[in-house]
Formats: C-alpha cells, sequence, structure tokens
C-alpha cells in the first residue's frame, strides 16, 4: 500500500532523494515525457500489422482507444505536476507514483512497436494494444457480466471453503481424538488438486454450478484448514493458564482465547485459500458454466479473436488483484493489534 | 476433629503434605515436591523464595489449580481445589496480555469469562485506576512499557475479587528502578484491597521488603527449609540494619555465605 508520508516528512525528505539521484522535476515530469513518447510513436511511426477489428480503423485516428488512453494519462500527469507544486498534500503521493506511471507507459509503447508497428510476432496471438483495449471497449458489457458471475461462484465456493475451513481446522487443533482421525484424512485428501477432482465431479452430479461451487471450495478447504488447526493447536500454553485462572469455560478458551491468537496463521490459509481459488475458479468454468471470465477466454480462443482474449486477462488481473487488496484491508483491519506485518 | 477443622477454616489457604512428581516421556520421574505443609492467614502477604529448581513455582501452580498434587490436598478456605478458579488469581512473570485485546478488553477479560460484565462493568475503570494505567485504556499491549504491562496484568488479576491472589515472580523481568517502583505499587493494592497474596520471588531484598512471612525452600526434592516472621514495619528502608541482618540470615539458610564456599 503507498506509505503517505505526512507533509513536514516529506519537505525534509525531499533534498536527501533528490541527492539520491532522480531530481523532484524529473520524476514528476516523466509520466508526461512517456506519454508524449507514446503518442509520437503511435502517431507517427506506420502500422505494420493488420487490425481485425473493422469498426476501428473506420475511427478517426484522435478517436482510438490507445491515443485516448495515452492523452488522457498525459493530461492527467500535468494536471498532477501543477498540484503538487502548489499542495503539498498530494506531493510525497505524487512523487511515487509518477515515475511507476512512466514506467506503465513506457511498457505500454514496447508492446506497440513490437506487435502493431513492426509485426515481430507472430499474427494473430499478438495483436497490438490499440486493438486490445478496443475489443475491451466493444466487449464492457459481457466482460463486466462475466466478471460478475465469477465474482458470485468464487465467493459462494470461497465462503463455503473458509467456512468448512475453519470449523474443521478448530475441531482438529482443539481436541486430541478429532486430530488424531482427522489430519490423516486432511494429510491425504488435502493435497488433490481440486482440478483432478473435475472429471469426478461431473460423474457425481449433472449440474455444473454446485460442482464449480464444490471444487472451488475444496481448494480453499485444505489450507484453511490446515493453518487454522496448527495455529490453535500452537495457542501459547500461559494464554490458556491466564484465561482458565480468570474463571474461564470451554466456550471462552476456544472462541476468545484459541481462535484470536490463531488469527494471524488463520489468514496466512485465506491468502493461500484466495490464490488457489483463482486457479480452480477458471478451470471449473470450463466444466460448463454459461457465464464467467474463465468461459469467455475459452469461448474467445476457439474463435481465434486473441484481442479479447488479452481484454479478458486484463480483466482477470484487476478482477484478482482487487479481491487480493480487499483481503489485505480486511487483514489490516482484523490484525491491527499485531505490529510488523506484512504489506501488500 | 474440630479442632482440626476450625484450624483449616482461619486460614485462607492451606497446603497439607503436598507432593508433586513429574513423569517424563522415558518413565523416570523427577519429585518436585515433597511433603510441604503451609497455611497463609486471610490478608497475609507470603513470599516463596529459593533457588531453581526448589519447586515454587510447581507450589504455585498447584495452588491455582493448573496442576494437580501426586499426594496431599490445597484448600482454600474449606474448599478443596480441583481446578483453577476465579477466586485464585494469577500473575506470570510474562504480563501474557492477550495481544488482541486493547488495555480495557485485557482487565475485563475475567468479568466477560464468567459473564458478569454488566454487573460489575463500573469496577472495570476502578482497577484501571487502582494499578494507573487508566490512560492506556484503549491502546494494545505490544504499545506498552514492561512495567505498564506488568501493571494492566495485576488490574486484570485483581477484576475477579480474587480471595488469594499468586505472584510468579511478576516482577522479574522488570529493569531495577521500575521492578522497586512496582513493588510499592503492589503492596499499595494489598494494602488498599486486603488480598491475601503469595508471591514467588528469587529476589531477597523483594521478600524482605514485601512480606509478612518469607517461606524459604530447598530443592532435590523441593521442601520447605524454614519460614521467617518479618515482623519489622512497613516501609522498610532496604539499608536499615534489621533488613540487611534478616538478609544476611536468610542468605546463610541458603548456603552462600560470602566466603566463595556456596553450595
Amino acid at each position: 500500500m503507498a506509505v503517505v508520508s505526512p507533509p513536514e516528512q516529506a519537505s525534509t525528505l525531499a533534498p536527501a532523494s533528490r541527492s539520491r539521484g532522480v531530481p523532484a522535476v524529473l520524476a514528476v515530469l516523466a509520466p508526461v515525457v512517456a506519454a508524449g513518447v507514446a503518442y509520437s510513436v503511435h502517431a507517427f511511426v506506420p502500422d505494420k500489422q493488420e487490425i481485425l477489428l473493422t469498426w476501428l480503423t473506420k475511427l478517426p485516428d484522435w478517436q482510438h482507444p490507445f491515443v485516448v488512453l495515452v492523452a488522457g494519462v498525459g493530461a492527467a500527469s500535468i494536471l498532477a505536476a501543477l498540484l503538487q507544486s502548489v499542495w503539498q498534500p498530494s506531493r510525497s503521493w505524487v512523487r511515487h507514483y509518477a515515475p511507476l506511471m512512466a514506467g506503465a507507459l513506457f511498457v505500454l509503447t514496447f508492446w506497440d512497436v513490437i506487435t502493431a508497428k513492426k509485426d515481430w510476432l507472430e499474427q494473430p496471438y499478438f495483436p497490438g494494444p490499440d486493438e486490445v483495449f478496443a475489443s475491451l471497449l466493444e466487449d464492457r458489457r459481457i466482460l463486466l457480466d462475466s466478471a460478475w458471475h465469477s465474482l458470485i461462484l468464487l465467493l459462494s465456493g470461497y465462503l463455503a471453503g473458509v467456512l468448512m475451513g475453519v470449523t474443521t481446522g478448530v475441531l482438529i487443533g482443539w481436541f486430541p481424538r478429532v486430530r488424531y482421525w482427522g489430519m490423516p484424512v486432511l494429510k491425504i485428501v488435502g493435497p488433490i488438486p481440486a482440478t483432478a477432482l473435475i472429471p469426478l465431479m461431473m460423474m457425481i452430479s449433472r449440474h455444473t454450478y454446485p460442482c464449480a461451487v464444490a471444487l472451488i471450495g475444496f481448494t480453499v478447504w485444505f489450507p484453511v484448514t490446515m493453518l487454522t488447526s496448527s495455529g490453535i493447536a500452537n495457542v501459547r500454553l500461559s494464554y490458556l493458564d491466564v484465561a482458565r485462572t480468570l474463571g474461564a469455560g470451554r466456550l471462552y478458551l476456544i472462541f476468545r482465547v484459541a481462535i484470536p491468537s490463531a488469527l494471524p496463521n488463520i489468514f496466512i490459509g485465506l491468502f493461500m485459500g484466495l490464490g488457489a481459488s483463482f486457479l480452480t475458479l477458471i478451470a471449473a468454468e470450463t466444466l460448463g458454466v454459461p457465464s464467467g471470465l474463465g468461459s469467455y477466454l475459452l469461448w474467445r480462443k476457439g474463435a481465434m479473436e486473441y484481442a479479447k482474449v488479452y481484454a479478458d486477462l486484463i480483466v482477470m488481473a484487476l478482477f484478482f488483484s482487487t479481491l487480493m487488496t480487499i483481503l489485505f484491508k480486511l487483514r489490516d483491519h482484523v490484525l491491527k493489534w499485531q505490529k510488523g506485518v506484512i504489506r501488500w | 476433629m474440630v479442632i482440626a477443622n476450625l484450624a483449616i477454616e482461619a486460614s485462607a489457604l492451606a497446603i497439607r503434605k503436598v507432593g508433586k512428581t513429574f513423569r517424563a516421556a522415558d518413565g523416570s520421574s523427577v519429585c518436585a515436591l515433597a511433603d510441604v505443609s503451609l497455611s497463609v492467614d486471610a490478608g497475609e502477604l507470603v513470599s516463596l523464595i529459593g533457588p531453581s529448581g526448589c519447586g515454587k513455582t510447581t507450589l504455585l501452580r498447584l495452588i491455582a489449580g493448573l496442576d494437580e498434587p501426586t499426594s496431599g490436598e490445597v484448600r482454600i478456605g474449606a474448599q478443596l481445589i480441583d481446578g483453577p478458579g476465579a477466586e485464585r488469581g494469577l500473575m506470570f512473570q510474562d504480563p501474557n496480555l492477550f495481544p488482541w485485546l486493547t488495555v480495557r478488553h485485557n482487565v475485563q477479560a475475567g468479568l466477560v469469562a464468567r459473564g458478569v460484565l454488566r454487573r460489575h462493568h463500573h469496577e472495570v475503570e476502578e482497577f484501571m485506576r487502582l494499578v494507573g494505567i487508566e490512560a492506556f485504556a484503549n491502546v494494545y499491549p505490544h504499545e506498552l512499557s514492561g512495567g505498564m504491562a506488568q501493571r494492566a496484568a495485576l488490574a486484570r488479576a485483581l477484576v475477579n475479587h480474587p480471595r488469594v491472589l499468586l505472584l510468579d515472580e511478576p516482577l522479574g523481568a522488570l529493569d531495577q528502578f521500575t521492578r522497586m517502583r512496582m513493588q510499592d505499587e503492589v503492596l499499595r493494592v494489598w494494602e488498599a484491597r486486603g488480598t491475601t497474596m503469595v508471591l514467588v520471588t528469587h529476589d531477597i531484598d523483594e521478600a524482605i521488603y514485601m512480606s509478612d512471612r518469607i517461606v524459604i525452600m530447598t530443592p532435590r526434592p523441593g521442601r520447605i527449609e524454614s519460614i521467617i516472621d518479618v515482623s519489622f514495619p512497613r516501609p522498610r528502608p532496604r539499608n536499615s540494619p534489621e533488613f540487611l541482618k534478616l538478609r544476611a540470615a536468610i542468605l546463610e539458610m541458603l548456603h552462600f555465605t560470602g566466603n566463595g564456599q556456596s553450595r
């Protein structure tokens, strides 16, 4: 997350960062320059690659999505550069992000050059950025709808898996007898890749949706159970001793001592589960779930519309990283009592 | 028979012929306590002192009910102890504050555990003020200094109004100055609340400074060597003649005479 230092700190840091090499002015103006370069390359280097979207070829140059995007970022960068010179609170934020923005524009330009401009890569697998952004625009409704359906499927599976995982994890971690019987099952069944269960799932039920939910749930269940049970089993005994001398019963010991103290572990399980669930989500959508980011991907690939495949990948990247960020925010809120946490 | 029972009820805490043997995984056993008897009067402050391995912490855990004696019995008033209970508070060397709770929620943990928070809610503030941590009520434990954390632990142990407060080297991890200040704090709380206290320490000065009686224990197996009444009044200047005399006597009892031949 962005570390926004308070203004007085920023002003004392400014000379230090200047002496380290990049003057603040250069850093702030970098995205403006980069946008200029990106635009010049796009406008003045002739296209070599054939654009497959016919409506895009009919648009006037200045209305092309790539041009609009680059111009927009360039204008925003100029505004940000002006803003940070008059409004101190924005200064450290702008200076932090400006080089990153320039870098992103550089990557875009590079992509434009090796595809649309020079056509160095094999067609139709590597469309240029203009075409990809145009596809993103063209299919925005379908993509949003797909993302929505993927979200519902993912959350159903994820929440079911987390609920199951925390429950079994607490039982295995707390009760030695459950641990004796449960641990071997967990160790043997848990590591099976959920995708390997797809054929079995299709045999058991004809309804694809509940199968997909179950697969994602299974994916999440294993790491969450594992980490929860180890967190519960490793509660500092002195916390339990203290609680017992305070008159705590078993419910207090489990829910107000063992589970809170296992929370850092449980969150590691939640992160591992979330990462794994993305994989299973996309695989599960191949089961025949009618709408979703994974099904869209298959559909467009089948039609050899690679620009739309890339558009889908962009949406997926935003989609998954947003979910990760939300989980990190939740973790930061729930574990605010912990010192020294890992940042995202 | 009747007389014996009366004697038991008069004392707040009665330990009778208690032994504790720990069995190791390889089948061997270690006798941590052998035939220990002690009775503590209501409102008394008794110190257990002795070298490590003398069983003082084991004895404290038996009183707390966290371990069971191999032989003998421990009673609070007339009641036989068969597990931990809120009428016996316990404070460790490590404050053991729950890191996920603020100071206030730590202090009221005992009330929540017993389901009486609503009825005794007002006392939480009172206890925080008693130990001087009311300014830190909404702070998480990792932000506290060692002394402040131990104050919070003291308030948490007191909130259930324990009949006996068990202190297992509670000041052992503090620096010398904080430690001396906390000794006065604990004494102040003891005088204000009249709680019976059993203090485990390996600091002779601390034992003399604070206790009504000092129980000297020796190791292998852990047993009571002797019990000393500290009769001179508090506050006890740490360099007064009677203080130093008692200190020398205890050192002698523990075979540390300063002639380079301690055993």
